[in-house]
């Protein structure tokens, strides 16, 4: 698999403030790739040294195998980008946006255009100063989606949209990726992107702190566990890479670690088993830990 | 949060506050327009007057020569007689002009400004009231008004100048600045944008003074239609006719009520006029960044064209004949004689009327160039540059309808004015040729402000709308240069100082090309840095 983006040790500075420090990611061609950050951690401002609309103050950073910054006119030719928060020109209307900034880009898939303001639920024909936030975001989405483009970079695109165009957001993307699209979604919405999202690249602070699929972050992570037995649980906290144990009655809960899960079944199962229910950590669970430790 | 009691009380809640952040956000500028408009009247106008023409038959030959030349009249107002104040503040007229464009630029920046970028509804969300962003801005504009006449009084004072006409003089200069506070806070509500809201305020101070300068340079009649002609019309040192105030202050009454009433009828954020749906597809003449640009600018430019072109049709209406005037009065005859006769006085007069023409069109290219600047700052230019679209021909879009629009709008001026003074004098081919080079040779000088706009934009883009502080300096030095005793290095800086005055003087190539060398100049520094920087 071709690497569609390149980024290894990428600074960015804004007088004595290090947007970036050293950041690193690769996302692969054909995949949606989450990008997860608090605010404030660089997020954006990496997407827009990718756009060339920003000058890496050093590092490396390839798109497609270019410069972003030199290359920016032709890259932009094969990239769509939604950005969080769209301002439009308030004379236009919703569907003249639609179809410039598409035009400009490189041309727009009619049909498709036809499809997304339907299923987007969109009227096209309102000046853009009388939408509201989700609908401003609709314009730059279905122009986004309806282009010829072979990477979008969406930077926390389904911020204002109601939880029913959310579904259908995130029924483009996974078909945009069957197209053989690549996506890099930044968000806050962690249920997306563990809807969305093969591979997690999480910063903090301008710095990478991980990457990788989501099952190998499971991996690293512990396990949450509640078994009901047959009889007294025997003691766990022995068993190394167990714990948070309570007790209640039979009932037993406690976190582990993936490389300590078949000893704890072992154990629980010498006692007995009535009821078992593991839970792999969410992509919550994985945040707030980078973020707790940091803190 | 308990329920709010919706009443008179409720609407004005949050005003202080409000007045005390504008002050903050304007603590620089306004001290600075307060002071420049009132301290020079007694150190600058009124001393020259005293060191120039001392004696009472000095004055009296300055303002015979004065109201010989509609041109000068036309500009700065009539002279009512040859007392110190009255030929000494004479010029200074003009401060009711600036004055103006002060309060203008103070009231919009404070409402409507601030509503379309959305801060105002930040603050309309916490405990400020419907009418309280009003309120504060006409608070702040009218009290920056009437404090400018009262310093601009009080240094009148220390001078051998009538007392009771500084205080006339002062109160008008008040006056002029509470009826266009009361403009502006109407134009703010007319509009969805501050740029169109300006416009429209503009446009009016710009009318008035049309009026005003062709009311003086002839009967005088059309001059009571003008807020500028009645502050005139108060005649300091003349007569000081007190009961024209009145006019200042029903007027600004009058304004004031109808903006609150506009206020009480519409929605934040919305304007007057009703959003009707538009086309659901863009059509193909909307396809790229010209094309967005054309989209952004015709409307504006629309309006600038007609605004130049109303004025230069008057100005050509009444320069045919304008040295025949008195004709039966033997000295001033004379005086016209040695002039150059009614020809040269009507150059003179076209002269003059273009060169308000050139600083129009000049602010019109400012407005224009600063579009790359609201676009950048809006994200909507980041919106363009993340398509396909590269930052030259992007900066290019706006540029080109800046450096073209101002073109247009001038030289529209100028078949307009030609053909009314031709149709007059009966010889359209003569004059209209006549006007058209003279609109045409305005155009380097007023490139050089959008120039000057863009290298902004480039290499200091959070420094842009200084833009407007650099014509404003420009239009102070050209206006007021010659009476101050400037050095003539800093006239030398105004690009209008070096627009030729066609036919009557003889062109010269080289101002031309050096004007046009320096515009080409600035534009391609400003490309070249706007290229390398970060967008913000």
């Amino acid at each position: 698999m071709t690497a569609v983006i390149e980024v290894s040790d990428l600074h960015k500075h804004f007088g004595r403030v290090r947007a970036l420090d050293g950041l690193d990611l690769t996302v692969n061609e054909g995949e949606i790739h989450g990008f997860l950050g608090p605010n404030g951690s660089g997020k954006t401002t990496t997407i827009r040294v990718l756009l060339g609309v920003l000058r890496a103050t050093s590092g490396h950073a390839g798109l497609l195998g270019r410069d972003p910054w030199r290359d920016a006119v032709a890259l932009h030719r094969e990239i769509a980008y939604v950005p969080g928060d769209v301002t439009l020109w308030p004379s236009l209307t919703g569907g003249e946006i639609i179809d410039l900034l598409a035009r400009m880009r490189g041309g727009i898939d009619e049909g498709r255009r036809a499809e997304l303001i339907e299923r987007f639920d969109f009227d096209p024909k309102k000046k853009a100063r009388t939408y509201s936030k989700g609908n401003r975001q609709k314009v730059s989405l279905i122009s986004a989606l309806s282009s010829r483009a072979r990477l979008l970079l969406l930077d926390e695109p389904s911020s204002g949209l109601d939880p029913l165009m959310e579904r259908v957001f995130r029924e483009c993307v996974i078909e945009a990726r069957d197209r053989g699209v690549t996506v890099l979604l930044s968000s806050h919405i962690l249920s997306e992107m563990e809807v969305l999202c093969e591979k997690v690249t999480i910063i903090r602070a301008g710095k990478t702190v991980e990457s990788g699929t989501l099952e190998s972050m499971r991996h690293l992570s512990r396990t949450s566990i509640k078994a009901e037995l047959a009889g007294p649980p025997p003691d766990l906290s022995r068993i190394a890479g167990v714990e948070d144990v309570t007790v209640e009655g039979n009932t037993v809960y406690a976190q582990v670690d993936a490389g300590s899960l078949g000893e704890l079944i072992r154990v629980l199962g010498d006692t007995g088993v009535r009821t078992l229910v593991s839970q792999p950590p969410t992509l919550e669970e994985l945040f707030l830990r980078h973020y707790r430790v940091a803190a | 949060m308990t329920a709010v009691a919706v009443g008179a009380n409720t609407t004005l809640t949050g005003t202080r506050g409000l007045l005390r952040l504008f002050v903050r956000r304007d603590r620089i500028v306004l001290p600075l327009w307060m002071l420049l408009l009132s301290v020079p009247l007694s150190t600058v106008y009124v001393a020259s007057i005293e060191s120039v023409s001392p004696t009472a038959a000095d004055r009296a030959q300055l303002a015979a020569t004065i109201m010989s030349s509609s041109a000068q009249r036309a500009l700065y107002g009539n002279v009512y007689n040859d007392s110190i104040g009255a030929v000494g503040l004479w010029k200074a007229g003009l401060f009711h002009l600036l004055i103006g464009v002060a309060v203008i630029l103070t009231v919009i920046r404070h409402t409507r400004a601030e509503e379309e970028t959305g801060r105002a509804e930040l603050l309309d969300s916490t405990a400020v009231g419907r009418y309280a962003g009003l309120t504060a801005a006409l608070l702040l504009a009218f009290g920056a008004s009437v404090a400018t006449g009262l310093i601009g009084i009080a240094c009148l004072l220390t001078t051998d100048a009538e007392p009771s006409g500084s205080v006339a003089f002062g109160l008008a200069l008040a006056g002029s600045g509470l009826v266009f506070s009361s403009v502006a806070a109407v134009a703010a509500q007319l509009s969805t944008n501050a740029r169109t809201a300006r416009g429209i305020a503009f446009a009016v101070l710009g009318a008035a003074f049309a009026l005003r300068a062709v009311g003086d340079a002839s009967s005088g009649t059309l001059s009571w239609l003008s807020p500028l002609g009645w502050s005139l019309q108060v005649r300091p040192y003349a007569g000081d006719r007190w009961p024209v105030l009145l006019l200042h202050l029903c007027t600004t009454a009058a304004l004031t009520t109808v903006a609150y009433l506009l206020l009480r009828r519409r929605d934040l954020g919305a304007g007057l006029i009703a959003d009707r749906p538009g086309p659901a597809t863009a059509s193909p003449a909307l396809s790229g960044p010209f094309g967005l640009a054309w989209r952004l600018h015709r409307g504006s430019l629309l309006a600038w064209t007609i605004g130049l072109c109303l004025y230069g049709g008057l100005v050509g209406n009444v320069v045919y004949g304008m040295g025949n005037q008195w004709g039966d009065n033997p000295t001033i005859r004379e005086i016209i004689n040695r002039l150059g006769g009614s020809t040269a006085i009507e150059n003179s007069f076209l002269a003059i009327a273009f060169s308000i023409l050139a600083v129009t069109a000049a602010a019109q290219g400012v407005s224009a160039a600063l579009r790359l600047h609201q676009e950048e700052a809006a994200q909507r230019g980041e919106a363009v540059l993340t398509t396909a679209v590269g930052r030259i021909r992007w900066a290019a879009s706006h540029l080109v309808l800046a450096i073209t629009g101002s073109a247009v709008a001038i030289l529209a001026a100028g078949v307009v004015a030609g053909l009314a003074y031709g149709v007059a004098a009966g010889a359209v081919a003569t004059k209209l040729g006549t006007v058209m080079a003279l609109a045409a040779i305005q155009l380097p000088a007023i490139w050089m402000l959008p120039a000057i706009t863009v290298a902004l934009f480039g290499l200091m883009p959070r420094f842009a709308t200084v833009a407007w502080a650099v014509l404003i300096g420009f239009v102070a030095l050209y206006l007021l240069g010659s009476i101050a005793g400037f050095p003539h290095w800093l006239l030398d800086l105004v690009p209008f100082t070096h627009t030729q005055r066609i036919p009557g003087e003889p062109f010269r190539l080289a101002p031309v090309a050096w004007l046009l060398l320096i515009d080409a100049a600035l534009i391609a520094v400003a490309l070249a840095a706007f290229r390398r920087r970060d967008l913000r």
